[in-house]
């Protein structure tokens, strides 16, 4: 996780959404377009510019009480149109780990 | 067991009450996040990839089983139904919910449970050795003094803010099954010439980005006297510790910036001024702690039963009893261990069912006692050895049976890039891949003793710097590598591994463990000689050549 | 930003004198440390009182031979992670008998109330004015302590020996 003011330093290289975990209970979230926030990544406002994810980080972060943690996280985008974690990291937080879990869900 | 007493209860209740009144500031917004974190940090609270965890506190390793219990029922109620030991002798939930952690903790507190310390910038769970208390050949039960040294470090006034964490383990044992001395504060418990309880006192142990072993500071600190020498040693770190690099702050980087003499030096001057305070623990109050642990009352028991003369015709049985079972200090019993690393699971997890078994068992056989060792297994510390076969049985149903304690297979991990925010890499796949490369129990046992620890990053929460063969994910492009070292131990002669060469993608990390295990398989000289004793007569370069001769 | 001292939120009769102000002979003024260090034995011997504004980082041998002469120490949390300052007030407190006001400056927020109490400190700047009027709920939140510091409070060790000896003394 990189400090909101490491983060004004960075540029992006491709297509971004901005994630953080629900403050309550620590549910992965994405930043959408309306200004919420929503578990799933199919609705988050994906940004293309530096200027705009900082934008779209400086929005969430002030958002202190709903969100904790939030940084700027590259995403792919299918052909379909279809949104997809850019890197395992952001692949295990959106689908979960990659093992079985001790007591299936 | 340590009965807690109304002034221990009344404690972690306000701490539970404490804590309930933070999460609400935080969650009416009175909080922010920046001033909350080390709120929740101080006791226990992370946010890691998915959700927050939630570390509790199993002091010095030891558990009841309605400690146990509870435990389960935290991973049932307000988790996902396991837990996750770790290498400090804590347990962690993974899918805790903020908003409930206050209902979890008053359940803990009424079983004398808590999570204070167990993060944060201050002194952590003081660990000790599983086996405390019944391990053949023991100076003294070292328990006494872990409690005594967690008390005093509980919500210390002081040393709450310190530059960063801050750890202990303690043992009094010729074999260290504690690691003392990757620890802040190692002590060895012996006794001076005229038979008096005392410490050697080591500091500035501790592996992460700049790994040390402890260095001895004094030979003999008296018992009496124990607790002011330690507060010495706090104060000089949280005065001179660094403060401006959290990378420098470990009290190993000051210990070895100043040099251990400069160090001790600073150490004994602070500790000639209060030498003799009110810190000084005479021999009443050591008893009064003393008398709060109860002991089993021990039957007088043959050291071979006629049920263990039976199942000895058991060959699976024999295997794991070879395996899993050790002398007990008092004739006709045994500690078992048992072990979390069966074949393709995740190193160190029970699940809320198994802990609730493991209590029942313990009731059973080991007069309500279980521990929890740095190794991330459990172990029953009393069991009769006439009801080894019996206990046996059950424990096989469980899945708590695999006879790979201290095997290749009994691999030390931490959470890695599956669950961790920190993490660089996965650890627990590589883990669970290299169970099922060494799941012959025949060959595991040719092999002999072997640990490997694996951590998902430099933090090394999986010991690896360590482990006789450590593996360290580290990130490259975005892809998993793995740096593997070979020759660390954590023991009485802990040592630091060495680098064997570069970092290896994901997909080859088991291939590669396995061409160091034939390495050395060819290369021991007789059977009884371990690997890190090959590895220290050798050397890195025969492990180095096999490596990467093909690669 | 309010003043607690003696539990109260209080009015703050200590002035901060700037580094290039004239200090004046009479009133209640905080000096800085490195300006009282030009001129100490003068300046702790003022009509009016004198307080100092200490360092975290700065070793205590400066400032503990003008301390029976000083009104106010004020130590420094630059932010509510960094802990010398506690050691700096058990020190002054317990190892140098400094009897004056001791004062909590920086990020003194409302969590830290009770380690600040134990370790000696009377008086408290705090951030915010809520935490303020807590302050003195808070600060009883806990009624056992497991170790001695200078505010005397009986530790749970010395409480459970006691009670021991009273019951061996019924019997």
């Amino acid at each position: 996780m990189t400090s909101p003011l490491e983060q004004k330093k960075i540029r992006i290289a491709g297509p971004s959404v901005v994630t953080a975990n629900r403050t309550w209970d620590g549910l992965v979230i994405y930043r959408t377009a309306r200004g919420e926030w929503s578990a799933t990544l199919s609705e988050a406002a994906i940004v293309r510019t530096s200027e705009e994810a900082r934008a779209l980080l400086a929005e969430s972060v002030a958002d202190d009480l709903g969100a904790v943690g939030a940084y700027i996280a590259p995403v792919e985008i299918k052909e379909s149109g279809r949104i997809k974690p850019g890197n395992l990291r952001e692949h295990i937080r959106f689908r979960g780990v990659t093992i079985e879990l001790p007591v299936p869900a | 067991m340590y009965a807690y007493d109304q002034l221990d209860r009344a404690l972690i209740n306000e701490r539970v009450d404490e804590f309930r009144d933070q999460v609400k500031r935080r969650l009416s917004g009175e909080l922010t996040e920046d001033e909350f974190k080390m709120l929740r940090l101080q006791n226990g609270v992370y946010l890691q990839l998915h959700a927050y965890m939630f570390r509790v506190a199993i002091p010095y390793g030891t558990l009841s089983s309605r400690q146990l219990r509870r435990l389960a029922h935290v991973a049932r109620r307000y988790d996902r139904g396991y837990g996750h030991f770790t290498t400090r002798q804590n347990i962690q939930f993974n899918w805790i919910k903020l908003a409930e952690l206050p209902d979890a903790l008053a359940d803990l507190a009424e079983v004398g449970i808590h999570a204070m310390q167990t993060s944060g910038n201050n002194t952590r769970n003081v660990t000790s050795d599983q086996w405390a208390g019944v391990a053949p050949g023991e100076v003294e039960d070292p328990r006494i003094w872990s409690e005594l040294l967690r008390q005093y470090t509980t919500l210390h006034p002081e040393f709450s803010f310190l530059p960063r964490k801050f750890k202990f383990a303690i043992t009094a044992s010729a074999h260290d099954r504690a690691a003392i001395k990757i620890h802040d504060i190692g002590l060895r418990l012996h006794k001076n010439a005229e038979g008096e309880t005392g410490f050697e006192v080591l500091v500035g142990g501790g592996l992460g980005r700049t790994p040390f072993i402890a260095k001895t500071i004094k030979s003999f600190v008296h018992g009496h006297d124990l607790l002011s020498y330690v507060e010495a040693i706090l104060r000089v770190y949280n005065q001179y510790g660094r403060r401006d690099n959290i990378y420098k702050a470990r009290m190993k980087i000051l210990v070895h910036e100043l040099g251990i003499e400069k160090f001790a030096q600073e150490v004994e001057e602070e500790w000639q001024q209060m030498r003799g305070n009110s810190l000084t623990l005479d021999d009443g109050i050591i008893e009064e702690i003393r008398s709060r642990f109860t002991y089993p009352a021990y039957e007088k028991l043959p050291h071979m039963p006629d049920e263990l003369k039976k199942a000895a015709h058991d060959a699976h049985f024999e295997r794991w009893r070879k395996n899993s079972v050790a002398l007990h200090k008092v004739q006709g019993y045994a500690i078992v261990t048992l072990s979390l690393k069966p074949v393709g699971g995740p190193p160190g997890d029970a699940t809320a069912d198994q802990m609730d078994a493991i209590a029942d068992l313990a009731d059973k056989y080991s007069f309500g006692e279980i521990r929890v060792g740095h190794e991330q297994n459990l172990a029953l510390p009393h069991v009769a050895r006439r009801d080894l076969p019996a206990l046996w049985k059950a424990l096989d149903k469980l899945g708590l049976a695999t006879p790979n304690v201290n095997l290749v297979s009994d691999i030390i991990a931490c959470p890695g890039l599956d669950y961790c925010s920190l993490a660089n890499a996965r650890s627990i796949p590589i883990a669970q891949e290299l169970t099922r490369r060494f799941a012959n129990h025949d060959i595991a046992s040719l092999i002999g003793r072997l640990h490997i620890n694996i951590s998902g990053c430099i933090n090394a929460c999986g010991h690896h710097h360590v482990g006789h063969i450590g593996i360290l994910g580290v990130e490259k492009n975005g892809e998993e590598f793995y740096q593997i070292t070979i020759g660390g131990r954590a023991d009485e002669n802990a040592e630091l591994g060495n680098l064997i060469g570069p970092a290896v993608p994901y997909a080859e990390v088991a291939d590669v463990v396995e061409d160091i295990v034939e390495a050395y398989l060819a290369l021991r000289v007789r059977p009884d000689e371990l690997f890190v004793e090959t590895v220290k007569r050798l050397g890195v370069e025969p492990f180095r050549e096999r490596v990467y001769a093909t690669r | 930003m309010p003043l607690v001292k003696n539990g109260k939120i209080t009015d703050d009769v200590f002035a901060v004198v700037a580094d290039d102000a004239e200090i004046p002979e009479d009133g209640a003024l905080i000096i800085s440390a490195a300006r009282f260090l030009e001129n100490p034995e003068v300046l702790s011997r003022r009509v009016g009182r004198t307080g100092v504004i200490w360092p975290n980082n700065r070793d205590l041998d400066d400032l503990v031979p003008y301390l029976d002469r000083l009104a106010l120490v004020a130590l420094v949390f630059p932010t509510f992670r960094d802990g010398r300052a506690y050691s700096q007030a058990r020190l002054l407190r317990e190892r140098y008998g400094y009897h004056g006001e001791m004062r909590a400056t920086g990020q003194v927020l409302r969590d830290q109330f009770l380690f600040m109490t134990r370790a000696g400190f009377d008086a408290f700047e705090v951030k915010k004015p809520a935490d303020a009027e807590a302050f003195a709920g808070t600060v009883q939140r806990y009624s056992v302590f497991y170790q001695p510091t200078g505010d005397g409070r009986l530790t749970a060790l010395h409480r459970r020996m006691l009670s021991r000896h009273s019951e061996r003394a019924n019997q």
